[in-house]
């Protein structure tokens, strides 16, 4: 963590008092998170209702090896995860959820994406401070074209998740009955897969391959404790995830402990928090 | 009256293997048929081929006079319940919601007309408070109720109910058959309603479909629940019996039906892998 956090580390010795703002990496930071979170916690909640975050979480893995791997050939590793978690989701969804869903088969695809991406590295050392910064994350790091490429990627996102929105609930909770009413359950799996690669591609910006779970599960399985409205738990869910990863920066800004540290507690405890809550409450806002 | 489900030597196949082979009968409107037969008799199958999902292989098939349409909205379907997520902390009203209009692209959304209608037809099945519990919290008869609701909405000529009291106990199973026979009546809706036993559906059905070995027999109680008609259906030698308004079909002195009720119920926490 050393390497990614030594701009922090002068951070905190000049300005311990006060503004973080005049420091331009932390409103790059600021805006880089809040866009992902906003795009996790939406996504994410999708992932919940489906019973899929394991295969999210493997996404995130395999488009560990993509970034080391376009790092080997001189790519910048954003588009290899983009690349790979890409191509893995579109092959998860074709391969129908009766596939996608086993564990067995997601985590053995898993810890081989890992491997290859050891591989990549190995092959490629002077890549290897970077493979930090890649499995855990960097927000500090962020500049201007990387906050326009995750505008980019967010909004292709979210439009791709709205226009498939209402069938997709729809097979989510009742496939057999979709697929009497014409649903195609197989295209509208594979374009939501396609949409958890991009977003778990963004989310890996902030909080790293290793930790999209904090960002696209965390808010969200707790969002769906509370409520158990459709639009109430949207909103919750992507504001759980906005505010973990702002106070997550804010915290880290003030101790000098690594941000995504900050971000994986918050959300474990806004998770916990939410199981420790009485159960059945209804919701009546949509 | 036109039969609002007819099939004239059809053969319904999954996986080159013939499920139902060369079956004729059709269903009058406003009928209430209870559907019967082992396990993998083509129960599910042949609800799967009304609802336009199966092209029959052989013969002919149709639906209100023509052939089955995917996603006829006169039919209301409520499928065996398999993939409900143990943990779906969504409520009712939105569970329903996601049926309407669910096969259209875009961003859903409920107006009031909509709200008001899935109200209403909960109130018909007695279960308004639903509307607002997560599915998670609701007991199996609830769950039951709720697919009952939805299954009615948009006012269909034709209800498949596929084992809609499975998982249920004696009590909440006549409270649902109760329901449906009301609703069903009060509207004239015509129903296939599969189950296992056939007891507790004597009193709600005007006649029954017996599937078995390939076979498919659609007539009265009395004209099909006999030993020669259920033993060429099981392929098996069967006894029936009759005492104190119960009828039990035996196999070599053991309960065929009471079997199939317990094997269904080991199964009942798993994936059912292969449809029937």
């Amino acid at each position: 963590m050393r390497t990614c956090m030594t701009t922090t580390t002068a951070v905190t010795t000049t300005g311990t008092s006060t503004d973080m703002f005049q420091y331009e990496f932390m409103t790059n930071a600021f805006a880089a998170a809040g866009m992902v979170a906003v795009v996790s916690g939406v996504v994410g909640y999708f992932l919940v209702m489906r019973g899929q975050t394991f295969a999210g979480h493997a996404l995130s893995h395999i488009g560990f090896a993509g970034a080391t791997g376009a790092g080997l050939i001189g790519l910048a590793p954003l588009w290899g995860l983009v690349g790979f978690t890409l191509a893995a989701g579109i092959v998860m969804g074709l391969l129908s959820e009766r596939i996608s869903n086993r564990d067995v088969a997601i985590g053995v695809v898993l810890a081989l994406s890992l491997g290859f991406g050891l591989l990549f590295l190995h092959y490629y050392t002077s890549f290897a401070t970077q493979a930090t910064a890649l499995l855990f994350g960097n927000v500090l790091a962020v500049d201007h074209a990387m906050i326009a490429t995750l505008a980019a990627l967010g909004a292709v996102t979210l439009v791709a998740l709205a226009a498939i929105m209402r069938p997709l609930i729809f097979a989510s909770l009742q496939p057999e009955l979709a697929e009497a009413k014409g649903v195609p359950l197989r295209a509208v799996s594979t374009i939501f897969l396609a949409i958890v690669a991009l977003a778990v591609s963004a989310c890996a910006q902030i909080v790293g391959v290793l930790m999209v779970f904090t960002l696209m599960v965390g808010p969200a399985a707790a969002a769906q404790r509370v409520t158990t409205g459709l639009w109430s738990g949207l909103a919750l869910s992507a504001a759980l995830a906005l505010s973990e990863a702002w106070l997550g920066i804010v915290i880290a800004y003030y101790t000098d402990w690594p941000v995504s540290f900050c971000i994986a507690t918050l959300s474990a405890l806004v998770y916990f928090a939410a199981l420790a809550m009485p159960r059945g409450r209804p919701a009546h806002s949509r | 009256m036109n039969p609002i489900v007819e099939l004239d030597r059809a053969t319904l196949r999954i996986g080159g293997h013939a499920v139902l082979k060369d079956i004729s009968f059709a269903i009058a409107p406003g009928e209430f048929i209870g559907v019967l037969g082992p396990n993998g008799a083509g129960k599910t199958t042949l609800m799967r081929a009304i609802l336009g999902l199966l092209p029959p292989s052989a013969g002919s098939l149709t639906v209100f006079g023509h052939a089955p349409q995917c996603g006829d909205a006169a039919i209301g379907y409520l499928p065996q319940l398999r993939t409900v997520l143990p943990d779906l902390r969504v409520r009712g009203l939105d569970y329903i919601a996601s049926s309407l209009h669910g096969e259209r692209w875009g961003l859903p959304s409920l107006s009031a007309a909509d709200r008001a209608a899935i109200e209403a037809t909960l109130d018909a099945v007695g279960a308004r408070d639903l509307s607002h519990r997560a599915l998670s919290d609701m007991s199996g008869g609830e769950r039951q109720r709720l697919l009952l609701a939805q299954a009615l909405m948009g006012e269909p000529q034709l209800l498949l109910l596929d084992e809609p009291l499975i998982s249920l106990d004696a009590r909440h199973q006549e409270v649902v058959i109760d329901v449906i026979k009301k609703v069903c009546r009060e509207r004239k809706i015509t129903v296939l309603f599969s189950a296992h036993e056939l007891n507790q559906l004597l009193g709600a059905i005007d006649r029954v479909l017996y599937l078995g070995n390939g076979h498919a027999e659609l007539g009265t109680v009395e004209e099909v629940v006999t030993a020669p008609v259920l033993s060429r259906l099981y392929g098996t030698e069967i006894e029936v019996l009759r005492a104190g308004g119960h009828i039990f079909v035996l196999s070599r002195g053991r309960d065929m039906e009471r079997d199939a009720h317990m094997h269904d119920h080991d199964h009942g926490g798993h994936d059912h892998g292969h449809q029937h």
